[in-house]
């Protein structure tokens, strides 16, 4: 894997041959030409946009509403994804499941980005001592069974959106904080930061207005792998009965309670996982493509 | 190299330590305790109890026992069940738990070598697509829905295989399917990219000069090169897997060392909690240095710092 091992120098030298582009503008014409990247991209936009809007639209019904007369019926005309147990429509479940499921993975991967931006970033500009200390620290955390603690913590303590997404970030940062110290470090020493000293910026601005933006490519590329790493996770806890709470339910939750009556209902695990593994993919598929059009170095060696 | 180990190994030791009190006192700030149930305990009872785990004496003290006692891996006896020691709990559940992730990791790599290289050969074409978009497939599709989706098929559909327990052979094909399956599809990713770095390499060029068959430098030659990425995974990939299992041995109901911590921490009790986490944790920083030191027979490029 090459996240970020390559700094947009590669990218800008390829483009010195051709006429002048923008890195972005020249990012994107690559990425538009993967085709499975593009649809990847485009089905998790129609997704977000309907999971977004779900509670107005005139055919999703209310995904609370019990129906026990009628209790678990299969795929119909009257309920698409069939009903559950307590004849609550599925398919309303899994649209207001992914609102939640999208949610947490946007959020704990906004965690997880402010985090590990802000940590390499400060590690890999002051260097010496203070890159020594924070790095430790990242290596330390990495050796801890991570997992094991997050399920202690949610086990233990009163469980809420607000802790899942803290242990979810808390997890994810670690990475981040290393790509970002990496081209920090490659890009520290470059001519653009010594006109910026020069002018009398302070370490902060430099930081803010010179470094982080350069080291966006391997960022956006490793924010799009971090969001479905969280909703797997977030779904992960929840299978365990640790996540998202009833009545409350996320997809994690709705393949969790469906697994239990697998036997007699089994579209009750078969849709929201669809839901769930499609999601996934389509995450993956992006973020392959957005490393092959923002890194193209990493493409030749066949990452 | 032996200054390595030692440094290494000296700094195992304070991990363990900030693991270990980290999990202490998470334990002993969580509110509820383990003798809480829906009945109510008599209070002689309860503090009978109390006193016989030595919960009456103060936190610092106890902290000090714990520490004293599992820097020898002795854990007391489980809360739960009182009549056996945590150390023998742990041990029968990594029995189980390392059998499984061992067929797994053997089941990815014997999957994912030679799918990587075929995409290798075949590079943008067909097989390429094909081999690697299954790849995409596999490290997305979540352990917890394929594990259900394999038995809705093999048991429930086709009645070959039993859906859960850890009885006989049968019994452990579909566990060890799904467990298997996220590591196929990143071996077999793993091995394309390696596989193409080398078959581009000019050893490979000489090999194909001199009229070998294609088969030849492929597997002889370009193979042994290519599939480093592989090996120097398969140490994280070995104490991951065990993370991994938690979800697996909870679908097939497989009393392994995942299962025994959510059982665990969902009825509280704290000794086999602060055993299974201590122990989990020495296996994975153990498993990473072995990892760091076989790196270097591997490839001699990289130093040990």
């Amino acid at each position: 894997m090459s996240v970020g091992l390559n700094p947009p120098a590669s990218v800008l030298a390829e483009e010195a041959a051709g006429p002048p582009r923008s890195l972005w503008s020249d990012a994107w014409r690559r990425l538009r030409r993967n085709r499975a990247a593009t649809l990847a991209g485009a089905f998790l936009l129609v997704m977000c946009a309907i999971a977004a809007v779900a509670p107005w639209l005139p055919f999703v019904q209310d995904p609370a509403a019990q129906d026990l007369a009628l209790g678990a019926v299969g795929p119909s005309w009257a309920h698409w994804f069939g009903t559950d147990d307590l004849g609550r429509d599925l398919f309303a479940r899994v649209l207001f499941g992914g609102r939640i499921s999208m949610l947490v993975g946007v959020v704990g991967t906004l965690v997880s980005l402010v985090v590990g931006v802000s940590w390499g970033a400060i590690a890999g500009y002051f260097g010496g001592r203070v890159d020594e200390a924070m790095m430790r620290v990242v290596d330390v955390l990495y050796s801890l069974p991570y997992l094991f603690l997050v399920i202690l913590l949610l086990v233990f303590f009163e469980r809420s959106l607000v802790m899942l997404f803290v242990a979810l970030g808390l997890v994810q940062w670690l990475t981040m904080a290393r790509i970002v110290r990496g081209q920090v470090l490659s890009l520290k020493s470059r001519t653009f930061v010594e006109a910026a000293r020069a002018l009398g910026a302070s370490d902060g601005a430099i930081i803010v207005r010179h470094l982080v933006p350069n080291t966006l490519g391997p960022v956006i590329v490793y924010t799009t792998l971090t969001v479905p790493a969280v909703i797997l996770q977030e779904a992960f806890l929840s299978f365990l009965g640790l996540g998202v709470q009833p009545p409350g339910a996320s997809w994690g939750t709705l393949v969790s309670d469906g697994a239990r009556v697998l036997a007699i209902f089994p579209w009750l695990v078969l849709f929201p996982g669809l839901a769930l593994s499609l999601t996934l993919l389509a995450f993956n598929f992006l973020g392959d493509g957005l490393r092959d059009a923002l890194d193209p170095q990493g493409r030749r060696d066949g990452n | 190299m032996i200054a390595f180990l030692v440094r290494r190994v000296l700094l195992v030791v304070p991990t363990l330590f900030v693991i270990g009190s980290l999990t202490f006192f998470l334990v002993r700030l969580a509110p509820g305790g383990p003798f809480q149930s829906e009945k109510d305990v008599p209070k002689a009872a309860l503090e009978q109890m109390q006193r016989a785990y030595g919960l009456d004496r103060p936190l610092g003290e106890q902290y000090v026992r714990f520490l004293s006692h599992a820097a020898v891996g002795d854990f007391g006896p489980s809360y739960k069940y009182p009549q056996r020691q945590v150390r023998d709990i742990i041990a029968e559940g990594f029995a189980v738990s390392a059998e499984l992730g061992g067929w797994a990791l053997l089941l990815a790599v014997l999957i994912g070598v030679p799918l990587g290289v075929v995409a290798a050969v075949k590079q943008n074409r067909f097989a390429d697509h094909a081999a690697m978009a299954f790849a995409l497939a596999g490290v997305s599709i979540p352990n917890f829905v394929l594990g259900p989706a394999l038995v809705l098929v093999f048991s429930l559909g086709l009645y070959w295989l039993p859906p859960a327990l850890w009885t006989g052979p049968s019994s452990r094909v579909l566990p060890v399917l799904t467990l298997a399956a996220a590591y196929v599809a990143y071996i077999a990713r793993l091995t394309r990219a390696g596989m193409l770095e080398v078959l581009g390499a000019d050893f490979v060029r000489t090999a194909r000069a001199k009229g070998l068959a294609e088969r030849t430098v492929v597997v002889r030659h370009a193979l042994r090169l290519g599939v480093l990425p592989v090996v120097s995974y398969l140490g994280p990939a070995a104490a991951r897997i065990l993370m991994g299992s938690i979800v697996v041995e909870q679908i097939f109901a497989i009393p392994g060392l995942g299962r025994q911590l959510v059982n665990a921490a969902f009825s509280r009790d704290y000794t086999l909690v602060l055993g299974i986490v201590l122990f989990y944790a020495s296996f994975l920083l153990v498993l990473n240095l072995v990892v760091d030191v076989l790196y270097t027979r591997l490839d001699p490029r990289v130093e040990l710092s």
